[in-house]
């Protein structure tokens, strides 16, 4: 009984620490977005509360508190207010799903850095993410304002649409892994690239196995329609500040839009995070396989506790040193492209990514019966 | 399967929300004015009710994605197994039925363009 207590209590801090590693994300990476922005538009940006500007989160968290209190007239009040705490939920439950480093053996008890270990996790995550427009079209309905509802229809409609693409591209993935489990799935990414085919193999011992160098079709469209599933530019058409003024949250501000913020930036960082796993190696150094590792770090330690311990916490180091650099992509995409029309947008959903994926998904399979024949 | 953890933490941020919510709405300063409170119209007076008519394209395009994404989720559990299968034997049937599986996608994908259920003016 004790034993669960105190296994219960582990799972419940460690739950809440992802939830607070996404929270405390969103102002470094809008800190970094406004920095990275104005470099790559030849400007400054803010710079002038603490050094580097840095404190400027702190002080826009403040101002974000002292913000009235408004609901507008026409607002569905419980819709209106239900919608922001809702944005949160599903980056939330996606990101605890997600294998952050490799566990930690400490005596008999193994200490898993992720929220959760499922078994399926793929069909969770795809599951949960996919709950995201209900928040926006929630703020759509309950703000009472005809921009924010167009905003929050095409916001939904531009989801449900790439996540066909999105859904498909990872089949290609499943089909070479055979599994749905995350963490199986970095496993699988450890031996050295070798492609073999009708009995020839081709060994590239200087590359590790990475999911990339096997699905780098399925790499791109998955890339690209997370992109459009976090409503980042090239697809912000919900918000899309020249026609919609602001789009779904035009009536929102304070810490209600501050929770958005959140939200949006969650997804980012879920987007990201399952790129790194999929593609490349989720938490596995590159060059060195996780048994070196193990090894290594088991001669410079004096018990297996403390070796379990760093190579626990370097696989965790390199893992989020993977995600910042596709973190860093959003932003720079987001500055860099302009904006879709939203009936390119529709036609590139349907009728170039689904069809590529679908292609990419025939291919596959046939490579997979040919090398397994 | 954690249901628990999934619960609690779905629970906590919502928790951690409200409260956010409603602490920030203590804070700051609250005028009453009317017009401060109409909903935003691009300067001039509020002029659309709520129930707004919409475009019939976005029903459409949730229909069509509900039927495209039921057959996507048909052929996860075919890519996890379809290992398996070949080392059974049974490798070139499972591939040919999936095959036709997608067939019949392509002809539904291809139906849906020819019919113009995606043109968006």
């Amino acid at each position: 009984m004790g034993h669960d207590i105190f296994e219960i209590s582990i799972n419940a801090i460690k739950l809440i620490v992802v939830f607070l590693l996404i929270v405390q994300a969103v102002p470094v990476l809008v800190w970094l977005e406004r920095r990275g922005s104005a470099f790559i538009q030849n400007r400054l940006g803010p710079n002038r509360i603490g050094p580097f500007g840095l404190l400027q989160l702190a002080a826009d968290a403040v101002k974000f508190f002292f913000k009235e209190e408004f609901v507008p007239a026409n607002a569905v009040k419980l819709l209106y207010y239900a919608a922001p705490v809702i944005a949160l939920i599903p980056a939330t439950l996606a990101f605890a799903a997600i294998p952050l480093g490799q566990p930690v053996q400490w005596n008999e008890y193994l200490f898993r850095l992720q929220g959760y270990e499922i078994n399926v996790g793929i069909v969770f995550v795809l599951a949960v993410s996919s709950l995201a427009p209900y928040s926006i079209l929630i703020a759509g309905w309950g703000s009472g304002n005809k921009y924010a509802l167009m905003g929050a229809l095409r916001a939904s409609a531009q989801v449900i649409s790439y996540e066909l693409a999105l859904g498909l591209s990872i089949v290609g993935m499943i089909l070479i892994y055979g599994t749905f489990n995350l963490t199986e799935m970095i496993q699988a990414q450890q031996a050295p690239l070798s492609y073999s085919l009708l009995g020839f193999t081709l060994p590239l011992n200087f590359l590790p196995a990475w999911g990339i160098f096997y699905q780098p079709l399925g790499a791109i469209i998955f890339f690209a329609a997370s992109f459009a599933e976090s409503n980042r530019l090239p697809f912000d058409l919900a918000e899309g500040e020249a026609e919609l003024v602001a789009g779904f949250h035009i009536e929102y501000g304070g810490f209600k839009m501050l929770l958005f913020f959140i939200g949006e930036y969650g997804h980012m960082i879920v987007a990201s995070a399952l790129m790194v796993l999929f593609y490349f190696g989720g938490y596995a150094i590159p060059g060195i396989s996780l048994a070196d590792l193990n090894q290594w770090t088991a001669d410079h330690t004096a018990s297996a506790n403390a070796a379990s311990l760093l190579a626990g916490l370097l696989t965790f180091v390199c893992f989020f040193i993977k995600l910042s650099i596709f973190l860093w992509i959003f932003i720079q995409v987001r500055w860099t492209l302009p904006r879709f029309r939203y009936d390119q947008l529709m036609d590139l959903g349907w009728k170039t990514m689904l069809p590529w994926a679908l292609f990419n998904t025939v291919l596959t399979a046939t490579f997979v019966y040919l090398a397994h024949l | 399967m954690p249901l628990g953890g999934v619960i609690f933490i779905a629970i906590f941020v919502a928790v951690f929300g409200i409260v956010i919510l409603f602490a920030a709405s203590r804070f700051g300063t609250r005028k009453y004015d009317p017009v401060k409170f109409e909903s935003y119209e691009c300067g001039i007076p509020v002029q659309e009710k709520k129930d707004t008519k919409i475009s019939v394209k976005f029903y459409l395009t949730a229909i069509l994605f509900i039927l495209f994404d039921i057959e996507i989720i048909f052929m996860y559990p075919w890519a996890t197994t379809f290992r398996d299968f070949i080392k059974s034997g049974n490798g070139g049937y499972v591939f040919f039925s999936m095959l036709i599986f997608i067939a019949i996608f392509i002809f539904g994908l291809f139906w849906e363009v020819k019919s113009k259920a995606l043109e968006w003016e």
